[in-house]
């Protein structure tokens, strides 16, 4: 599974790749996080606020930074 | 869903389990302890501040450090406690908004209606600088007019709502109004000219260029005790963040309620003063401080006899405009925009300055 974290380092995206990271552990799920930190990356997926969360290409969530439980509903 | 845009299959605010027990308590009914609670400390403040600052510590009523630290340990939890509220029920409040709700909204207007509806929308929709790029283009590639952007980024950072609500609370509901309908006029003509001087060519080549497919907003649709949870996790996250920033400007705000002389401030800020709120405005642009941490410095400024206007400037410059942000936006804006940008709003702000000083 790839996880990806767009967003250019402020603290909410630090956060939301600490919890994804969190969620997919506590899963025991075979992993890749990506943080993709370049503005035309992060523009070409589509999103408007950081931070994003993405697994397997698909967008699942942008703006704000679920709880840890709330992540590992969306990798489910 | 839109055609035009791609799905985001899912949503974060949905994704939220409901929660473990759901007892009344755990849907809300806490608030009903809670809120009673917090009007008893709150009320309790200045009385607790006073035994601290003269009776444990003994020093000295009147005394500047005395009169100094009772400001301090009085100011201090009470903007907290207060931003605290404000922020829960602001949260609470934007779980039903989205900044691609606001896009959509504006994707469809031209003309001057376009920048006065992206103003007003600048108050209440959630934004962190930190995504102003991403922002920046989100509008643009859909559709919505460079101006209207522009009044959008010029508002959010510099009417928000917690600003709104924290200069009520202190300063009473004439100051906040003023400051909040003279931040939008300000973001409304500032992004109104920008549109007129049609400077589309001045964005740097990417942002036109880079393929580019909206996602679909996240849906807003949950009930009562999700949107509560998301507004007590919002508050913990922004409180976290800002109390620093909040309790510095209160420590600055106590050193010159304790040590700076009411007349010095009065020259320096005062009406008779005609350059300060010019000099003000140029000393604010480059700071950085979120609208809460300004606050409590305005506050002193004014009751050592600065001027209303100067002391508004002073805050829409450093809340509205920032190196860090003009920084960021230099990856989509080529100069000519960026100095336009600046130009267009620090004289906005001046303008505002005087007006006040002018009437009050």
């Amino acid at each position: 599974m790839k996880i990806e974290v767009l967003g250019t380092g402020c603290a909410k995206c630090k956060l939301m790749a600490e919890r994804a990271e969190d969620a997919a552990r506590g899963m025991g799920l075979a992993y890749t996080l990506v943080k993709v930190t370049e503005y035309p990356d992060i523009v070409a997926r589509g999103v408007m606020s950081t931070p994003g969360l993405v697994v397997d290409g698909v967008l699942k969530c942008q703006g704000t930074v679920p709880t840890v439980a709330a992540i590992q509903a969306l990798l489910r | 869903m839109d055609t035009e845009t791609k799905g985001c299959a899912c949503d974060c605010a949905a994704a939220v389990p409901p929660p473990p027990v759901s007892s009344l308590w755990a849907r809300g009914g806490w608030l009903l302890v809670a809120l009673p609670a917090w009007v008893g400390l709150y009320r309790s403040l200045k009385p607790l501040a006073d035994l601290l600052a003269f009776r444990v510590l003994g020093l000295g009523p009147g005394s500047r450090l005395g009169e100094a630290v009772a400001f301090f340990a009085f100011d201090g939890p009470k903007v907290l406690m207060l931003l605290g509220l404000v922020v829960l029920g602001v949260s609470f409040v934007q779980t039903f908004i989205s900044p691609e709700a606001t896009r959509d909204l504006l994707a469809k207007r031209t003309g001057a209606w376009s920048n006065l509806l992206a103003s007003l929308l600048g108050i209440a929709t959630p934004f962190c600088s930190c995504s102003a790029v991403p922002l920046f283009i989100g509008f643009v590639r859909v559709g919505v007019p460079l101006g209207a952007t522009f009044s959008f980024l010029i508002s959010a950072p510099m009417v928000n709502e917690v600003a709104l609500f924290l200069l009520w609370s202190l300063f009473g509901w004439r100051i906040a109004l003023l400051y909040t309908a003279t931040g939008v006029a300000v973001a409304f003509v500032s992004g109104w000219l920008i549109g007129l001087l049609k400077m589309e060519r001045h964005l740097e080549p990417w942002v036109m260029e880079i393929p580019y497919e909206a996602a679909a907003a996240s849906s807003t649709a949950m009930g009562f005790a999700q949107r509560l949870e998301l507004a007590v996790q919002a508050t913990w996250d922004i409180v976290g963040k800002v109390w620093p920033y909040v309790l510095g400007g209160i420590a600055v705000g106590a050193f010159l309620h304790g040590y700076v002389p009411a007349e010095l401030l009065a020259r320096f800020m005062g009406k008779s003063a005609w350059w300060s709120v010019p000099l003000a405005v140029l000393i604010g642009v480059p700071l950085y401080a979120n609208a809460a941490g300004i606050i409590p410095i305005v506050q002193v400024l004014l009751a050592k006899g600065a001027a209303l206007g100067t002391a508004l400037a002073f805050m829409m410059a450093v809340a509205g405009l920032s190196l860090p942000e003009t920084v960021i936006l230099r990856k989509v804006l080529r100069p000519t925009l960026i100095a336009t940008f600046l130009g267009v709003v620090t004289l906005g702000i001046v303008i505002v300055g005087y007006l006040f000083n002018f009437l009050m």
